[in-house]
């Protein structure tokens, strides 16, 4: 990691060849999951990992984070963690709203 | 006043690695990014707030969908294509999904050509990566007239189910597509920059002092592979759900 490069990142072609492949690969593992109508968690979990393994692939080598100082990388990749509570604040309200609305629309049952 | 005489009395400091290397590199007293040039600090800086704004539209899609009592429209029906009276779920995101990647596959080989100086390749390959980049941007327009003139879906409602799709889909896919645009453009001008060696002749550029350099290729990339890497989530979380 961080090795002296004389100028800019320079790395073979081929590592960029196979994550293109790769990325064609993933992607096309995530259409599948939608065309066999995979449901429920399977269907989450498999979105999620091939979601996460496509954007890391493209950060890391497309964008050289792997090859980028430590100060870097956490400098950008450390505050998109604070998205986790925004993404947990969503869903607690989306709940939140969900509930009340049945309330509201099905007074009957309640 | 005579001027002090240049010695040379130390080196660089060594770039200690790991934990240490991000503490010495922030305490530094200097610029906190080292070999990194000034411009890609910035875009890098620039994609982290673009990242907090996709990612707010699709929290809040997340939030309306989970809140809304309506059955919501089913993308894979909806964005499904008819081929030879056959009807295939999500082609044409799956086409756009390939269309993107290629893209961003040419774009990071262009900057390898640009470390090299290599003028004609990096230019061909700029020109590839713009090429499909508003091919994207066609089936873009062509989903959205689909959707809008055939299917009726407005953003405050449709015939489909929930009103918040409209919303949704416009607010995210149109952001998007503009940065596809964007991107387009941006593309066409550091391929004409290539392409008239003013990266070779350091020429400064347009609203800058700043000498022209092979890295504004790699600065364009990140730009363009990031506009990849949200359609990689768009397509996760609004397409697949």
């Amino acid at each position: 990691m961080a090795q002296a490069h004389v100028e800019g990142q320079q790395h073979p072609i081929g590592i960029y060849l196979k994550i293109w492949g790769l990325l064609f690969v993933l992607s096309t593992a995530s259409y599948l999951v939608d065309y066999f109508h995979f449901q429920g968690y399977l269907r989450w979990f498999l979105i999620i990992v091939f979601m996460l393994l496509k954007a890391g692939l493209i950060v890391a080598v497309f964008m050289h984070m792997l090859w980028e100082r430590l100060a870097m990388v956490y400098a950008i990749l450390v505050p998109t963690l604070l998205l986790m509570v925004l993404l947990g604040i969503g869903a607690l309200e989306a709940d939140y709203t969900f509930f009340t609305r049945g309330v509201f629309f099905l007074k009957g049952l309640f | 006043m005579t001027q002090a005489i240049r010695t040379n009395t130390g080196q660089a400091l060594p770039l200690p690695e790991g934990i240490q290397g991000i503490v010495a590199d922030w305490s530094s007293d200097q610029r906190a990014f080292k070999n990194v040039p000034w411009g890609k600090a910035m875009m890098w800086i620039f994609l982290l707030s673009d990242t907090f704004i996709f990612s707010s539209f699709l929290i809040s899609y997340m939030t309306v969908r989970m809140s809304t009592t309506d059955p919501w429209p089913n993308p894979s029906e909806v964005f499904g294509l008819t081929l030879f009276g056959k009807s295939i779920p999500l082609l044409l995101i799956a086409i756009m999904t390939f269309v993107l990647i290629s893209s961003s596959g040419t774009m990071a080989m262009a900057v390898k050509f640009g470390y090299e100086k290599n003028r004609k390749m990096t230019f061909i390959l700029l020109l590839c990566t713009a090429a499909l980049g508003a091919t994207f941007v066609g089936m873009q327009a062509f989903e959205w007239t689909k959707l809008i003139v055939h299917e009726g879906i407005r953003p405050w409602g449709n015939p489909l189910g929930a009103a918040q799709f409209g919303a949704a889909f416009f607010m995210i896919t149109g952001f998007h597509g503009t940065h596809v645009s964007i991107g387009v453009i941006f593309l066409l001008i550091v391929a004409t920059k290539v392409i008239r060696g003013d990266l070779d002749h350091e020429r400064p550029g347009f609203m800058t002092g700043r000498k022209g350099k092979y890295e504004i290729v790699e600065i364009m990339g990140l730009y363009w592979h990031f506009v990849d890497l949200v359609w990689v989530f768009i397509f996760a979380v609004f397409y697949l759900w």
